[in-house]
Formats: structure tokens, C-alpha cells, sequence
């Protein structure tokens, strides 16, 4: 198993700490995980993004300009790394936020309204684990099981207590991948 | 040992500073490494009051590391490129005078201020003697956050080993990605300092003086001799590096650091496309492993070297090569990472297509 992926979006938006969490839960099964966020300029401002690598076997390149899977958490994103989808790959976007969707035929396109049931669910800050709910049913990178103790080594022990919260988001984002 | 644990390179080489038993840090913040410093400031007093120290310059950190160094402390400093040209007068004065220390250099494209993403373009300062006088550092490169943690360990050994400068050549991407890491048993900080170190005379004890200033050319050419024979042993004892497939390689990618990773990802796709190639990368970018790629330049059709620079690696491998094969460059400059895409279709293009003219 290799899964190459990317998360993007604005600053802000739990991007980074979406592929942490995979990186993470990647690590606790034992497998090989790599984490590489942009720390450029683009961070003040314009899209965010971290490449999230997990892997049964030693991973080499950690730059790589080609995605099994893109999240994409607004417009900018969609437009710079639809194209970089391998084929056969996935892209899952934001529908709330982004109003111009993927176009491609060769790929898997999941639509997640993550900001809307985001709003449902009283936090806007849960966006980002409802998108990785959805990304995680649609790739098996790593076990559902596995993610609530990945977010106990995210999160700092005084946000524990929203644990719950992030899991009840992410179960909302994997009913969207049938 | 045993447990993993997912970290910053940056923060790797803070944490691996604290469990070598380090005495001081002295440094100044400056993207892309500045986790250390904070790293640091968090933790390394409370846990072995180990002294996390911000200077005002980078000319003033190393010469705290000059000064504490001469007192037989295990000391370590960390900047990025325009910060470690600053250093490079002390760093001068510091391998004259014989002393041990680690540095790293996080490195970010340059010249000049240029820009925080990273780059491998202070090769040629950090092993050719980027400071003045014949002088050379021991240049370890790391790939992996593991190695950030292994070499910090290593660097220290070298360094008091040799009496000698030793330098972490790393760089913003490095630094700044996450891996799971498995870190080495907290080291004690020592009691019992060095024969040499300028501790404080003692009754009856000789007097040490330690300095980098010889009037007389006689004397400073013996220093020199001494310092050059020290350069022979570590080209004999200390080279490392790493092969990958070059047993029935017709081809070599090489780089270092990074640049080798992504060069290891190109190999994987060249060798899906059937062509044998293989990967060679120093750890030690001086003492240079040189013996390698004078063997493989005898038997292989072609090596390619990337680099996150002009072309500066390139000089010693075809130094190394000595002609034997053609050595072909691919690097990307000012803080552009090249991708293994890129480096597979500069490899067809060169050796497989320009091969067939």
C-alpha cells in the first residue's frame, strides 16, 4: 500500500493537521508516513497545503508532484492540483466553499458539503476531520479504529475533551463515500 | 529506545541536542529552523539545564560556541544560510584552534537573503572551507528526521574524536517535514572535561592556552601540517554512504540529502521502465567517499548527480569519476525542489536517447 496525498486549502482550515492526524494514525499502525507541509510565503495568505505519504515500505521521494489523492478545501486548490490526480485517483473537495467543481473523467470525484455540516454540528472547526473522514473511506490509508488515537497525540491534553466531537465530524464525512 | 515518535526535523535536532548530553546552544532565529531555538527554550533547561541561549547575532553565537568549546563544553549551534555566512570567521577561528562542536546549517536558496525554502546550494561553503585558511569540517548530510536525530549523536563524536568543527549540512525541507523517529537514551552531561580545555588554572597545573593567532610562519605552517594529517584520517576512517541497486547498475543517480531521496524515487521509476540503475549517497560530505565512484565509474555507462544547486557535489564526483564515464548534472536553483518526474525524463533524455546519436 502507497498513498501519496495532498491537503489544501487556506491557512486556517485545518489543512496541516488534517494529513498530521493521517501521518499519525499511519505511524500507530506501523506504517511508513511522511509529513511535508508548504512553509512558504503561500502560508500567510494564499493556499496551504501538507503532502501526507503512507506507506507499508520505506518511502523515498518526499516531494512528489503527482496525488493518489487531493483534498481540496477551496477554489484555488481544486484549480492547482485537479490535474495532478493520478489516474484512477481521488479528489475530494469541498462543495460548501468550492462552487467551480473537478471535471475530470479518470479520477474518483467526491462532492462532501464539509462546511455546511460543519455548521451543523455547531464547530466550523470540525471541517477539516469531516474531510478526512471522507478521504480515509475512500482510500483505506489507514483504519477508522485507528484515528481517535492519532487526534489524542494531535491535540494538546486541554482539547481532548472535543475528541468526541471530531469523531461524530469524521463519521459525518464518511457517509458521503459510499 | 523503542518508541516512535512523529517530529519535526528542526525539533528532531533540538531533542537529539538534549539527549546527547549538550551543554549550551547559541544561536539567533531564522526561518527555516527557528524550531530549534524554540524547541530548546521549552525544554532543555528544565530537563538537564542544558543553557538554550539566543545571541544577538549569529557573530556573537559563534563565538559564545568558540568560548565555551575552549572550556571542554559540548556545544552546538544552528542557522540558515545567510546566518551561517556570518559565521564562517568563527567557524575559521574555531577549526585553527582545534575545537570540538556541531553546527547545522538548514539551508534555504540563496544568494544573498534569496528566499526560506530550501536548497543544497552551501555545499561548497560548508566542505571546501567556507570561512578563510585550509581548514575543512567534518559535513554530514542528512535524508530523514531519523538521521537528524543519529547525526547530532554522530557530529559529536566526530567532532571530539578529531578535535575538529563538525556540521549538519541539511535543509528547509528536511527541517521542516515530519517523520516517525526513534530517539537514543538520554546521555549524561559531562563532569570530567578534556586535558586541553581552558577550565581554570589549578595550582601546580601547566598553563593551557588555547588560540588561532601564530605570529611566526614557521609555527603556523607546523598547525597546518598537523591540521592536514587530522584531514588524511578522516579521509581514511570516517567516509560513509549509502548504496542502493548499483550491484547490476548500468547507471548511478547520486545526490545527497533531499536531492538522493528524490533521486531514489526516479531510480524506482527508471527501474519499472527497465532500465538497471542504481543510487549512491554520501553521508559524509567530507570526508567525500570517493573510492565509490571511482569503482562504479569504471564499470557503469553513466551517473547522473542532482542537486538543489548549480552543480557543486557534481565537481568532487567527477574529481572521483576521473573520467572513466560521463558524469551528467540535473539541479534546480533558488529554493525549486526538483521532482522524480523530472529527473526520469532528464536521465531518458541525456543517457537513453542522447545515447543513441
Amino acid at each position: 500500500m502507497l498513498q501519496e496525498a495532498i491537503f489544501a486549502g487556506f491557512g486556517g482550515q485545518g489543512v496541516l493537521s488534517m494529513g498530521m492526524i493521517l501521518a499519525y494514525a499511519g505511524m500507530i499502525e506501523k506504517k511508513q508516513v511522511c509529513w511535508m507541509p508548504s512553509y512558504g510565503p503561500e502560508m500567510r495568505g494564499g493556499t496551504a497545503n501538507a503532502v501526507t505519504i503512507v506507506s507499508d515500505n520505506m518511502i523515498s521521494s518526499p516531494i512528489i508532484s503527482r496525488y493518489d489523492t487531493v483534498v481540496a478545501l477551496n477554489q484555488p486548490s481544486v484549480e492547482k492540483f485537479e490535474s495532478r490526480v493520478k489516474p484512477g485517483g481521488n479528489i475530494i473537495y469541498d462543495s460548501t466553499n468550492i462552487l467551480i467543481p473537478p471535471t475530470r473523467t479518470d479520477i474518483n470525484i467526491y462532492a462532501v458539503p464539509g462546511s455546511e455540516e460543519a455548521v451543523k454540528l455547531k464547530n466550523i472547526k470540525v471541517l477539516n476531520l469531516i474531510m478526512l473522514g471522507a478521504m480515509i473511506k475512500a482510500t483505506n490509508a489507514v483504519n477508522t479504529e485507528t484515528v481517535p488515537k492519532a487526534l489524542e497525540q494531535v491535540l494538546p491534553e486541554r482539547y481532548h475533551k472535543l475528541i468526541p466531537l471530531n469523531m461524530e465530524a469524521f463519521k459525518v464525512g464518511m457517509s458521503y463515500v459510499k | 529506545m523503542g518508541d516512535l515518535k512523529l517530529m519535526k526535523g528542526n525539533e528532531a535536532l533540538a531533542e537529539a541536542m538534549i539527549r546527547a548530553g549538550c551543554d549550551a546552544y547559541f544561536g539567533y532565529p531564522i526561518t527555516p529552523q527557528s524550531e530549534v531555538l524554540e524547541y530548546l527554550a521549552r525544554e532543555s533547561e528544565q530537563r538537564t539545564g542544558m543553557l538554550a541561549f539566543q545571541a544577538e547575532s549569529e557573530v556573537a553565537a559563534i563565538n559564545m560556541i568558540y568560548g565555551a568549546a575552549g572550556c571542554g563544553r559540548r556545544v552546538m549551534t544552528t542557522s540558515s544560510s545567510p546566518g551561517m555566512s556570518l559565521m564562517q570567521e568563527g567557524l575559521s577561528y574555531i577549526a585553527s584552534a582545534e575545537l570540538p562542536c556541531l553546527l547545522a546549517n538548514v539551508v534555504r536558496g540563496g544568494p544573498g537573503l534569496g528566499t526560506i525554502q530550501p536548497s543544497q546550494a552551501d555545499y561548497f561553503q560548508s566542505v571546501k572551507g567556507g570561512g578563510h585558511g585550509d581548514y575543512k569540517l567534518i559535513v554530514l548530510a542528512p535524508s530523514t528526521v531519523q538521521e537528524m536525530v543519529d547525526f547530532v549523536k554522530l557530529g559529536f563524536e566526530l567532532a571530539e574524536k578529531y578535535r575538529n568543527p563538525a556540521m549538519i549540512l541539511t535543509d528547509g525541507a528536511v527541517g521542516q517535514m515530519m517523520e516517525p523517529v526513534e530517539l537514543f537514551d538520554q546521555m549524561p552531561r559531562r563532569t570530567v572535561f578534556p586535558e586541553w580545555a581552558t577550565t581554570g588554572k589549578k595550582p601546580g597545573q601547566e598553563r593551557r592556552y588555547i588560540t588561532s593567532l601564530h605570529i611566526q610562519s614557521e609555527k603556523m605552517e607546523e598547525i597546518n601540517h598537523r591540521l592536514q594529517a587530522k584531514y588524511k584520517k578522516m579521509e581514511e576512517n570516517e567516509v560513509r554512504y549509502v548504496e542502493m541497486n548499483t550491484e547490476d547498475a548500468d547507471y548511478i543517480f547520486t545526490g545527497f540529502g533531499l536531492g538522493a531521496r528524490i533521486c531514489m524515487k526516479a531510480m524506482q521509476m527508471a527501474r519499472e521502465n527497465g532500465f538497471k540503475v542504481g543510487l549512491v549517497r554520501p553521508i559524509t560530505l567530507f570526508p567525500f567517499p570517493t573510492k565509490v565512484y571511482n569503482d562504479l565509474g569504471a564499470r557503469v555507462k553513466g551517473i547522473l548527480d542532482v542537486e538543489m544547486n548549480a552543480g557543486q557535489m557534481v565537481e568532487d564526483v567527477r574529481l572521483s569519476v576521473n573520467g572513466q564515464t560521463k558524469v551528467e548534472f540535473y539541479g534546480r536553483m533558488g529554493g525549486v525542489i526538483p521532482s522524480p518526474e523530472e529527473i526520469y525524463e532528464h536521465f531518458i533524455k541525456t543517457f537513453i536517447e542522447g545515447g543513441k546519436k
